[in-house]
This record gives structure tokens, C-alpha cells and sequence, in this order.
């Protein structure tokens, strides 16, 4: 499983890298949303998979999946929530005041 | 978001009873977290999700009569009980954030652990329910 | 004759600490000394900490003279081995008798040069202050590491005061031109530091030269050396660095006499002397050091002799005498190569090096210090304006003509003296045992006699030009006169020190050159005699000496023929030509890559930052040969995961095509959905319940702020864009899907402990708790977890002040 997962990522980062590249502001959120479940995933497969019963002790297994990777990731999702809110706020209020979500129009003056 | 002028006494009926099952669960994964999934991080995301469910079925201004308070105020006072949490540890001349339990014998409850990381843990919740109603309501509010 | 070493380990700040750090603390204070005493010239509240550092460094120099050294130890930071260490032995004496004596005339003079009505004088004497303590710092230091931070501090207090009058472009350039070379000497300096620890494992300038043998035999040795040597070159103005100097004259007079030509530019100088004992003994550092002030001595005499400001003149002619000293250094430094022969022959260039230190900082110091007066006094510094002040400005004069003299090498004044000594040092050359030197070996002193003609020139166009002649008042805007006398008292003690060491130069032997030397060559010390003498018979110096003075007077008488030509008209150092170009190609170059680099687009970076890190990575895979894939060890798929993953797949490629709002959320919802599938595959019960709630909550936070938002549009690339859009995104999924493979299939074989068996045996007997995933976070990664919700934290209030807070005006986010 872990070979069909590693291309599930692969998949996960090609689009979130395609949609950052892309000119709308909101595929650009899109892009890190997909970025971030890719790393998730890959956060996991690189422990392996599927190895013992879910890390509960009174849960009567053999072994236990890695616990770790697990933490790691749950801090990261809820991590990932906060950084998409806020870009994705950022987005809104740029929407708000340049009238437009168009990255190629965003541009700064030439003299920046 | 618009206000729905209709009035849908279905949704509204469902979404009262539907909330508060949400909200005792999310208590419930809440204290489970230590030794069942559940804790800090998924209680509080929870019990968010029950508080955003009532504003889209409801409107903004029955939200605020279920919770009269600003939710910046949580944000602060987890972190507040998190840290504190921690720095308990230090004056009894252990590392920060040293945790500690212990099992009691309560009237009627039987035997029950307590253990410092549930304090901990309900800062963790406060901060997460704050943040996820602050970033939600914040925009919802903005229709100007 | 070193007897006792007092050396001890302290906690508190000694006296001789105090020396270091006593000049920043009253640094402080200033401003606010400044604030409240506006009618009495700041000045005078600065004048008594340089005296009193003077008379106790005096107080301490008997025991320096026996040979003692004195050495505390303070711990700054003992983990990398910097300590603040002051360790004053004879050449830290000199140079700190030298930087708190000088420094307290320099400050009584700049009473009366600076007037407390129209200049800034609290900015002046924190700067001043500021330098004076790190200068001494850099003088004191044991530690190397101290010593360079003291050393930038000298070169950052010198650009401010170049810069003082910053109303003026030529100030403000001639302070960005020091700043820059004396800062990129420093930097490499620091490097060179940085390789002595790789060999010595200290940073102490003592222990290093007890384990010289570590240094010297390492592969490491010459780029040290040279890193070093630039840092010492850059800040002592040697060839062809040189050019900041002539720039730093654009500072008030006090400072030209203090910082650039008896104190901050000696600390090159200082270096050199200092690290003699771990680099001395090499061929190459006596080539280096004494070619390269062999160049700079003779191309700041002839230049000098172009000039016609009276500062610049003394600006070359310090850089041509600084020349001097670093080649009798370099000369001197044979006496380590040829180890275990005590020999006059090779000493006598460093005796003659240390005491010409001396000397220069006496007479260069009056002669500064007159040549401010006269600018002061008459509004300019032009010798084609100036002349006849003889009759006008008699004191001044008479100060002038002794540091002159003296400096042009006549007797019976101590320049004389020294350069006898200097000529003693180059004919010494010839006899050394080295490759070659009994051909090669008379350049040495040919070179000296030459630039020694060009000496004697500078110094008699300086004397004729101001005080000889006709004087014309209308060259002036004001009325000139004589100084008053609080301007002359410091020329003149200066100007008495300049006969007192002429004429009885062995009271300076025994008390300060001598430690001086002991420090320098501390392998050969308990034979060198000191002594000095006017009078040597008819030997081959004197012959040289009367050379000097024919050549040169005749050079003179001629000065109407060839000041018409190229050579005198055009006065400006052909070098600046090279730095003026290096600095504007140098902003041209990064305008224009930051013109093609910076488009302001977001597509463009990430090009950039993809592009990069996939070659940079994919280069050390590579390298490393880090690919593998592992089909062994693989857990099964069952074929609800098939399916799944064809679904999550087929989803995840739709996403970028979709034109419609709601479309994109929903299918963007459906994918997070998806993924707490795959948590729940993966037996992570607590992940799959934190992405089904994220995801509720975040579809709804989508839902409300597409509302506000543009509809979609079909994205229409320029052509090319599209092609190079796809295949970063492709080559970005595959390196990391191929990291994926590798780092599972090496983790298995290499077949590592998890750290995770700790939580897993642990969570129950250490943290009571059964749900390992919740122990870990709440109990044994406590503070990430805190940490982690602290930037929750922080997002949320992000949002909130995005929306809530308005900018008032003009909005531009």
C-alpha cells in the first residue's frame, strides 16, 4: 500500500504545485490545501502503514501503529486549518480592496 | 450571508435538538481523549462545529444570544491554562510542563483518574474553539 | 625576562577591565551630560577619563618594563571558548599608552577646534568614546574572537565620524568607502580566526603561540595567514587598500590625528606584531608583509607628493609611513625564521619598527593637529592658496617645522633616528641567508632611499608652500591669525615629545621597546640589546641620508618643471578608478538581477524556489544515492482502497479544470473527506475524526467567503507558460513521490528503532493514559503542543485584524 500512497502524493503534489503556479488568488489556497494533504500522507507513509492495531492501549493488539507520525500529523492538520484561514482571508480582503483576484493584475508597480 | 427569511420550523427544530447531541458528544470525546480518540483538538473542533451548524440554520444574532461573550476571550484564557498548567510543574521543582496523575476514590463515581494533562488538554480545547469560531464568525460577520 | 605571569580567572570586571569597558559607559552618559550642561563644552567632561586611564596604564608600566604580564580572564561564552580576557603585556602597553595618550591631547585640542554653539557634540564624543574603548579593547583582548568584535567596532565608530558632517556628499562617501573596505578586511579576518581554532582549538592569543607547532604544520596555514593579513592590510591602508584613507580625511581634524593616523590605523599594524610569533617564522608571510609594505610605503611618498591639499599630503604620507612599519614587521620577522640565532641583524628592524610606531604617532600627531589650525584659522586647506604664515602664525609654525623636520628624517629629531634605523633594517636584508636575497635583497633598500626622497619632497613642499612666500590675505574669507593658546597646547607637547625622543631616544629603550620586542619575538629575547644613538660614524645609512636630502632638494628647486606636468596636475589616486567601478558595477549588477528576479508575479517565484529545490535535492539524492523502492515489506491493499485511491485520484486532477465556485468546494470538501478514509485505513482513529471535523468546518468557511469572491475563469496561460507550469508540477510529485519510496524503503532496511516504542511502553505507566496518539501530545510533547496552539492562536487573531482592523487613507495591502 505504501507504493499506491506514494503516488497518491505524488498526485497530491503535482496538482497543489500546478494550482499554486495558476493566476487565480483562490486555486492559489486551493494549491496549499492540497500541498498540505499531500505532507500529511507522507508524513505517514514514510513510517509505514497499516502495521498493528490503532495506538489505543485498551485496544487489545500485538502492536500498535506508530504513534508519532500520528501526532505529528494531527497537530499538523489542525496547523494547515489555521494557515488556510488565513490565506484564504487574505484573499478575501485582497478581492476587497483591488477588485480583483487576478495574480498578473496583483503586480506591484515597476519601480518596486 | 443572506438571512433566510423563510421560515423553515423543520431545519430549526432538527438543528436545536441535532446541536446539543453534538455538544454533549464533543464533551464527551473531550474527556474520552486520554484514553479513547478524542482530547483537546477534536472536543473543541467539535463542539465548533455545533456552535457553526446553529449560525447557518439560525442567523448570526441567535449565536450571540447562545454565547455572550467575545471568543477572543477563549483563545486567551487556553493558552493562559495551558501555560499555567505547565509552570505549576516548575514550582515544584520539576521541567516545565511536567505532567502527573493519579487515581482517586470519588463518592458515587468510583475510582476516577485525574491527571494534570486534562487541564492541559482543556486549554488546548478552549484555544481551538476560539480560533475556529473567531476565523468563522469574523468573516461571516463582514458584509460590508 | 618574562618573570611572573599574574594571570587569573575572574567573575567581576578588573581594573584593567575597566579600561576596556569605562569609555562606552561614559559613552552612555553623554547625551545626557549634553542635555543639561549646554554652556560648558562637552568636552571637558571626557577629558579626565583618557588622563586617568593614561596615568594608571603609566602607574603599571615598571612592572611591563620587568618583563611581568598581566592577564585576567573573564567567561562570556565558555561553551564556544570566548572569554572577555584582558591580557596587557608590552605591545598592548604601547598601543594602549599610545590610544589614551593621544587621545587625551586629541580631545583638549578638539575643545577649541569644535565650537559648543554650532556642532554636534554630543554625537562627537560618543563616537569618539566609543572608539577609544574598543580600540583599547582590540589592543587587550586575549580572545580573537573579542578582539574582532572590538576591531568592527573601531571601523563602524571611524565611518561615523568620517561621516560627522553628513550634510556634505564627500563625507558620507569617504565613510561608505572605508566602511566597506575596512569591513570586508574584518569579515575575512574573522575567517582566518575562524581556521586558527581549526588548528590551534583556542581562540587565545596565548595558548596559540604556546601551540605554535599545531598551527605551522597544517595545510591550513597560508590561507589563514592570508585571510588575516587581508583584515590587517584593509584597516592599516597598505596597498591597494590604501584608497579609503585620503576619503577619511573629509572628518574634523581631531579625528585625522587620532583615529587615521596614530591609533585606528595602526591596529593593522597591531595585528601584524601580535601574530608575528605564530606566522613569523614562514617564507611567505616575510614576502607578503614586506612586498606589500615595500609598495605601499614608496606609492604613498610619491603620491603624496601630488597632492595639494594639506590633509591629503598627511593622509599619503601616513599611508607611505604605515608602509614603513609593516615592512620593518615583515623584514624583522626573518629573526623567527631563523630560530636559535640572536642576532642583531635580524632584530634590529623590528627595534626599529616599534620605535618609528612611536615616533610617528608623535610627530604625524603635531603635524595633524597644526595643519587643523590652519584650515581653522584660515578657511582652507589649499597649498596653492596658502603661504607666508610664517610671521603670522609664529607658534604654529615652530610646531610645524619640528614634526616636519623630523618627519623628512633630519636630526637630531626622533624621525631621524628611526629612519636610520629603517635604512639599518633594509641593508640587513642583503645578508640574509635566504634564497636569493643577495640579489633580490637590494631592492629593499633602494626602495627606501627612493621613497625617502619623495619624503623629503612632501615635506618641503609642505613647509615652502604654507609658511614660506608671499602672504596674499585676498585667498582668505576670514582674517587670519594665531590660534589660541588651548589649541596649541596639544602640537606643542607633541612637538616637545618629537625632541625629547630625538635627543635622548634610549629613556623609550629599556622602559617600553623593550617589552614591546619581548612580545613580538618572545623566542629570542633575553639577548637583544636596545639602544640607540645620534651619532654612528660615517657607515653606509648616513651616505643614504645625505642622498636623501640632495635628491630631494633638488627635486624640489625643479618643482616649477614638473609641476606642469600629468603627473602633479592630475592628483587623483588612479585606484579610487578601480573601486568607483567595482561599487557601480556592483549596484548596476543587482538592479538588473533584481529587475529580471523580481516581476512581482507569485507564479515566477515559486518557478524559481521549485525549480531550485528540486535541483538541489534531486542533486544530493543523487549523490548520496539515496533511491530505492521497497516491494517487500508493503502491507496489502484491499480492494476498498482501490477503489478509493482511483476515486481521491481521478478528484484531486479535476480540481485545476474546474470553472464553477461550488463545484470546486464541494469537490475540494469530498477530497479532505477522502482523506479521513485514508486515515481511518491507516488505523488512525484520532486523525480521521480531527480531518472529518476540519473539513465540516472548513467547507463552511470556503462557502462563506466565495460569496464575496469573482466567479472562476478558465486560466489562459502565454504560451510556453503552460508547458513549463506542467512540468515543474510533474517533476515536484514525482522527486516526491520517489523521497516517499526511498525514505520507506530505507527506514525498513536499515531497520531502525522508532522512538515510538518509548510511547508505547511508556503511555500508561509514566502518563497514565491509554490513547498514545493524546499522550503524546498533551503529556510527552507537551510544549509543541502548546506551541502549536499558540500559533492557532496567532492565525485566528490574523484573520481577526484583517477584517476587523481598516486601515485609515489610502489603502494599499
Amino acid at each position: 500500500m505504501e507504493i499506491l500512497i506514494s503516488i497518491i502524493i505524488g498526485v497530491l503534489f503535482t496538482v497543489g504545485t500546478y494550482m499554486l503556479l495558476m493566476r487565480s488568488l483562490l486555486r492559489v489556497v486551493i494549491g496549499t490545501m492540497f500541498l498540505s494533504h499531500g505532507a500529511h500522507l507522507l508524513l505517514l507513509t514514510m513510517a509505514g502503514l497499516q502495521r498493528g492495531g490503532p495506538p489505543l492501549l485498551g485496544f487489545d493488539a500485538e502492536a500498535y501503529a506508530d504513534p508519532l507520525p500520528q501526532a505529528m500529523v494531527l497537530t499538523a492538520i489542525v496547523i494547515s486549518f489555521g494557515v488556510t484561514s488565513l490565506i484564504l482571508v487574505l484573499a478575501y480582503r485582497t478581492y476587497k480592496v483591488h477588485k480583483t483576484d487576478d495574480l498578473n493584475q496583483l503586480r506591484g508597480s515597476k519601480d518596486e | 450571508m443572506k438571512q433566510l427569511k423563510t421560515n423553515n420550523v423543520m431545519l430549526h427544530t432538527l438543528v436545536r435538538i441535532v446541536s446539543f447531541v453534538v455538544l454533549a458528544f464533543s464533551i464527551y470525546l473531550f474527556f474520552a481523549g486520554h484514553n479513547n480518540p478524542g482530547g483537546g483538538f477534536i472536543g473543541g473542533l467539535m463542539t465548533a462545529a455545533a456552535f457553526v451548524l446553529l449560525y447557518l440554520s439560525f442567523n448570526m444574532k441567535t449565536l450571540k444570544k447562545a454565547l455572550p461573550f467575545n471568543f477572543d476571550l477563549l483563545i486567551g484564557g487556553g493558552l493562559l491554562i495551558a501555560f499555567l498548567t505547565g509552570v505549576t510543574s516548575m514550582l515544584f521543582g520539576f521541567p516545565f510542563l511536567t505532567q502527573f496523575f493519579e487515581y482517586v476514590q470519588i463518592p458515587f463515581m468510583g475510582e476516577v483518574e485525574l491527571t494534570t494533562a486534562l487541564p492541559f488538554d482543556l486549554g488546548v480545547y478552549l484555544v481551538v474553539l476560539g480560533a475556529a469560531l473567531t476565523i468563522i464568525l469574523t468573516i461571516a460577520e463582514d458584509d460590508k | 625576562m618574562k618573570h611572573e605571569v599574574n594571570s587569573k580567572e575572574v567573575v567581576f570586571l578588573t581594573a584593567l577591565h575597566w579600561v576596556t569597558v569605562s569609555p562606552f559607559l561614559l559613552a552612555i552618559l553623554i547625551p545626557i551630560i549634553y542635555k543639561y550642561t549646554k554652556r560648558i563644552h562637552t568636552g571637558w567632561f571626557v577629558l579626565p577619563l583618557p588622563l586617568i586611564l593614561f596615568i594608571f596604564l603609566i602607574s603599571n608600566l615598571p612592572d611591563i618594563s620587568n618583563g611581568d604580564v598581566m592577564h585576567y580572564s573573564m567567561p562570556w561564552v565558555p561553551s564556544l571558548g570566548i572569554n572577555f580576557d584582558v591580557y596587557l603585556d608590552g605591545l598592548s602597553m604601547l598601543f594602549a599608552l599610545l590610544i589614551t595618550g593621544i587621545g587625551t591631547l586629541v580631545i583638549l585640542y578638539s575643545i577649541y577646534y569644535l565650537s559648543k554653539n554650532s556642532e554636534k557634540l554630543n554625537q562627537f564624543y560618543v563616537y569618539i568614546l566609543m572608539f577609544m574603548g574598543a580600540m583599547l579593547g582590540v589592543v587587550m583582548s586575549d580572545n580573537l574572537i573579542v578582539l574582532y568584535v572590538f576591531w568592527e567596532v573601531t571601523s563602524v565608530s571611524s565611518s561615523l565620524l568620517i561621516s560627522y558632517w553628513y550634510q556634505r556628499e564627500k563625507s558620507i562617501q569617504g565613510a561608505l568607502k572605508s566602511m566597506y573596505i575596512t569591513v570586508f578586511g574584518g569579515l575575512s579576518m574573522l575567517g582566518g580566526f575562524s581556521l586558527i581554532y581549526v588548528m590551534a582549538g583556542s581562540f587565545s592569543i596565548r595558548e596559540i603561540i604556546a601551540n605554535v607547532d599545531l598551527v605551522t604544520t597544517s595545510s591550513l596555514f597560508v590561507p589563514a595567514m592570508l585571510l588575516i593579513l587581508l583584515g590587517a592590510f584593509t584597516k592599516s591602508a597598505q596597498f591597494p587598500f590604501h584608497i579609503w584613507l585620503p576619503d577619511a580625511m573629509e572628518a574634523p581634524t581631531p579625528v585625522s590625528a587620532y583615529l587615521h593616523s596614530a591609533t585606528m590605523v595602526k591596529a593593522g599594524i597591531y595585528l601584524i606584531a601580535r601574530l608575528t610569533p605564530v606566522f613569523g617564522g614562514s617564507p611567505e608571510w616575510f614576502w607578503i608583509v614586506s612586498v606589500a609594505g615595500l609598495v605601499t610605503l614608496l606609492w604613498g611618498s610619491v603620491s603624496a607628493v601630488r597632492q595639494k591639499d594639506l590633509k591629503s599630503i598627511l593622509a599619503f604620507s601616513t599611508i607611505s609611513q604605515l608602509g614603513l612599519i609593516v615592512t620593518l614587521l615583515g623584514i624583522g620577522s626573518a629573526a623567527i625564521y631563523f630560530d636559535g640565532v640572536p642576532d642583531e641583524l635580524y632584530y634590529t628592524a623590528i627595534m626599529a619598527a616599534v620605535f618609528h610606531l612611536i615616533n610617528h604617532a608623535t610627530f604625524k600627531g603635531s603635524l595633524f593637529m597644526t595643519a587643523g589650525i590652519i584650515d581653522h584659522e584660515t578657511g582652507t586647506r589649499d597649498i596653492r592658496k596658502l603661504g607666508g604664515l610664517m610671521t603670522i602664525m609664529p607658534i604654529t609654525f615652530t610646531i610645524s617645522l619640528v614634526g616636519l623636520l623630523s618627519m623628512a628624517g633630519i636630526p637630531p629629531f626622533n624621525g631621524f633616528l628611526s629612519k636610520e634605523l629603517f635604512f639599518t633594517g633594509t641593508l640587513n636584508v642583503m645578508n640574509y641567508e635566504m634564497i636569493d636575497l643577495s640579489t633580490w635583497g637590494i631592492i629593499f633598500p633602494v626602495v627606501a632611499v627612493i621613497a625617502s626622497i619623495f619624503t623629503f619632497l612632501y615635506c618641503a613642499i609642505l613647509f615652502f608652500k604654507t609658511f614660506t612666500g608671499k602672504f596674499k590675505p585676498e585667498n582668505y574669507d576670514v582674517k587670519v591669525h594665531e590660534a589660541p593658546v588651548g589649541m596649541l597646547i596639544s602640537p606643542a607637547i607633541l612637538g616637545a615629545l618629537v625632541i625629547i625622543f630625538g635627543l635622548f631616544p634610549n629613556i623609550l629603550s629599556y622602559t617600553i621597546i623593550h617589552p614591546v620586542m619581548t612580545s613580538i619575538l618572545p623566542n629570542i629575547t633575553e639577548q637583544i640589546e636596545v639602544n640607540f644613538s645620534l651619532w654612528h660614524g660615517f657607515n653606509t645609512e648616513l651616505f643614504m641620508t645625505f642622498i636623501v636630502i640632495a635628491v630631494g632638494a633638488l627635486l624640489y628647486v625643479l618643482m616649477k618643471k614638473w609641476s606642469q606636468t600629468q603627473f602633479y596636475l592630475n592628483e587623483r589616486d588612479p585606484f579610487n578608478n578601480l573601486y568607483d567601478h567595482g561599487y557601480n558595477g556592483l549596484i548596476k549588477g543587482s538592479q538588473a538581477i533584481t529587475r529580471v528576479q523580481m516581476t512581482g508575479l507569485l507564479r515566477d517565484y515559486f518557478v524559481y524556489m521549485y525549480t531550485f529545490i528540486i535541483l538541489l535535492a534531486g542533486y544530493t539524492m543523487f549523490r548520496s544515492d539515496a533511491f530505492a523502492v521497497d516491494t517487500v515489506n508493503v502491507s496489502e491493499i484491499s480492494p476498498y482502497m482501490w477503489a478509493l485511491s482511483v476515486v481521491f485520484i481521478l478528484a484531486t486532477l479535476a480540481v485545476p479544470f474546474i470553472n464553477n465556485r461550488i463545484t470546486v468546494i464541494v469537490v475540494v470538501g469530498v477530497i479532505g473527506f477522502m482523506m479521513a478514509l485514508f486515515f481511518v485505513q491507516f488505523r488512525a482513529t484520532d486523525l480521521a475524526l480531527t480531518q472529518l471535523l476540519i473539513e465540516s468546518v472548513q467547507v463552511v468557511l470556503f462557502m462563506l467567503v466565495f460569496m464575496h469572491l469573482p466567479k472562476l475563469k478558465k486560466e489562459v496561460f502565454k504560451p510556453g507558460f503552460s508547458l513549463v507550469n506542467m512540468g515543474i508540477s510533474i517533476a515536484v510529485g514525482a522527486f516526491v513521490t520517489i523521497m516517499a519510496l526511498s525514505a520507506f524503503a530505507m527506514g525498513s532496511e536499515a531497520g531502525f528503532d522508532t522512538i515510538a516504542e518509548y510511547f508505547i511502553a511508556n503511555s500508561k505507566e509514566l502518563a497514565g493514559g491509554y490513547n498514545i496518539v493524546n499522550v503524546v501530545l498533551v503529556d510527552f510533547r507537551g510544549l509543541d503542543t502548546l506551541l502549536e496552539i499558540l500559533v492557532l492562536a496567532i492565525a485566528a487573531l490574523g484573520v481577526v485584524s484583517l477584517i476587523k482592523l481598516r486601515f485609515t487613507g489610502r489603502e494599499d495591502v
